[in-house]
């Protein structure tokens, strides 16, 4: 599992419940190390025995943790990257949904070996669509719960009120129904595209 | 002439946002929407296209006609005012009997930023309306963003890893339990002073009556009498100095430059004196003192590190057959010394 999916859960937990609960899980698991390296591979193993982990100290089940930290990505202040990457993808909340066929590819590009699932869109018409997540290469990690919490925050950074319903698995794909309500409920978050990267 | 009126330059503002069509005589008529973003809402209409956007190359006359002759050609231009941010452009020279949309004998002029873009889109406050829908700059902009990103990760990652190869480092090349260097850090010194043909003296030293204290005291009073030894031998010796804890009680200090034998005496005679000084355990004072052995490389016309341990090693016997607290400097006639005998 590449490192950056670990340091995610480890910053989550770091800057929403403090570092006394990060070391004292780090410590339970007994992995000889406290933090994660963004930059590095670890095994698929340990992702799956942290979040355990993490799930079982904060008494939340996998699938309302990995979506709190999906949406924690999104919306701290301190991990701006993110959000900014995302928001490239379109202009608006619907431009931003049909740009996410393309998110594997264009992290690939950034990451090379970051192996995100495929994603495809489907539009249902009249403001609905479903989000297919598949499964990553690597591992069996089922991430489509971080994708919903992820989704709630765009949403919420461009301003549209949305419903967001994970519709389970099946043969190794998640589905996510996307009804879309409002497109400009709120202002959403400002976006500029030359303050990130070399600008700042 | 307006988008309403002129059904070519909607097309034109759609497919290339950042052009300006100029007529016969070099003035503009029509700009795109980004272009006129750029200028901040000064009016771009009617102004004399040359006088608001510098052509850097190729060189030519600063005229309309020109400017025309470079139709086709990749052009180098650069803002004449505020910024006077870099661009690239290309020209397409309309002909005069009429043939093309656009006014006759004018020309149409295409715009972009190339590398200048990243400051460009600060500057200006583009966002992606202000790029055709096929341009690839948001495409740029996200992968420069995104490469910056995990080039800081790298960064950081390689800081940290840099940090812990020093500690490492450190940590093989020290005695834990007294700070000093250990044999490791002693034979890379002596290495590297081999390879820089520096003269040094090499001394042995070897703590007496510290097995006394072991035993009677324990070795948590022994493990003290270590520390304080450490930290007085460092208070006698300078930072360019080695002094390593090669074994239980024994020390090789290593001086550079030092040539003088009356200077290694002088040294090697406060060095006894310092570690006479009682160490204080719970109340109650440990009494040791030391032997030393020593030798200088200015002595041998091919300075070998083995021999010199060897040599300074014996001077070491030396000194404890004359009764030890005393110190030997290596001299060849040690070899005929009655006591050593058994030990050459």
């Amino acid at each position: 599992m590449h490192g950056l999916v670990n340091r995610a859960i480890e910053r989550f937990v770091r800057d929403t419940y403090g570092r006394d609960v990060w070391i004292e899980t780090m410590g339970r698991l007994d992995l000889g190390y406290t933090e994660f390296e963004a930059m590095m591979m670890y095994e698929p193993q340990v992702t799956k025995q942290l979040l355990a982990a993490v799930g079982e100290r904060l008494a939340k089940t996998v699938p309302e943790l990995l979506e709190d930290i999906g949406t924690y990505m999104i919306s701290h202040p301190d991990s701006d990257a993110p959000r900014r990457l995302l928001r490239f993808g379109g202009v608006d909340f619907v431009d931003f949904l049909h740009s996410l066929d393309d998110l594997p590819e264009r992290t690939h590009l950034a990451v090379s070996d970051l192996d995100l699932p495929a994603l495809e869109l489907r539009d249902l018409g009249d403001g609905s669509y479903s989000l297919t997540v598949g499964r990553s290469k690597g591992h069996d990690l089922r991430l489509g719960y971080v994708v919903v919490g992820i989704l709630r925050a765009m949403a919420d950074d461009y301003g549209a009120l949305v419903f967001l319903e994970h519709r389970g698995a099946n043969a190794g794909q998640e589905v996510i129904l996307i009804r879309l309500l409002e497109p400009a409920f709120a202002s959403g978050r400002a976006f500029e595209l030359g303050v990130g990267g070399l600008a700042g | 002439m307006t988008v309403e009126s002129y059904p070519f330059y909607g097309f034109l503002d759609l497919l290339c946002p950042m052009h300006a069509v100029l007529d016969a005589t070099g003035h503009v008529v029509h700009a795109g929407p980004t272009l006129h973003k750029v200028f901040q809402g000064k009016p771009l209409i009617g102004c004399r296209f040359l006088e608001l956007i510098e052509l850097r190359r190729p060189h030519v006359v600063d005229t309309m006609k020109g400017l025309r002759g470079c139709h086709g050609l990749r052009l180098h231009l650069r803002l004449r005012e505020g910024l006077r941010t870099g661009m690239k452009g290309v020209l397409i020279a309309l002909p005069a009997d009429g043939a093309a949309p656009g006014p006759s004998g004018g020309a149409i002029m295409n715009l972009s930023f190339g590398i200048s873009v990243v400051d460009a889109v600060r500057d200006f406050g583009l966002n992606a309306g202000d790029f055709p829908a096929t341009d690839l700059t948001i495409e740029m902009l996200y992968l420069i963003e995104a490469k910056s990103a995990a080039m800081e990760a790298s960064r950081k990652l390689n800081l940290r890893l840099q940090g812990a190869r020093i500690a490492a480092e450190e940590q093989a090349y020290t005695d834990t339990l007294t700070g000093l260097k250990n044999r490791r850090a002693m034979d890379h010194v002596l290495d590297r002073l081999m390879q820089s043909e520096q003269d040094f003296a090499l001394m042995h030293l070897d703590l007496d009556f510290f097995k006394q204290v072991n035993d009677t005291m324990g070795h948590a009073a022994g493990d003290q009498v270590l520390q304080d030894v450490a930290r007085r031998i460092l208070t006698e010796t300078r930072a360019d100095d080695l002094a390593a804890r090669t074994g239980g009680d024994e020390f090789v200090l290593i001086f550079a430059g030092l040539t003088s034998r009356e200077r290694l005496g002088e040294i090697a005679t406060r060095l006894i004196a310092r570690l006479e000084e009682p160490v204080m355990y719970n109340g109650e004072e440990c009494r040791i003192s030391g032997s030393i052995g020593a030798t200088l490389s200015c002595a041998y016309d091919r300075p070998d590190p083995e021999c010199m341990m060897a040599d300074s090693d014996l001077a070491l016997y030396a000194a404890k057959a004359r009764g030890r607290a005393c110190h030997v400097i290596y001299d060849p006639d040690l070899r005929e010394d009655a006591p050593l005998r058994g030990v050459v």
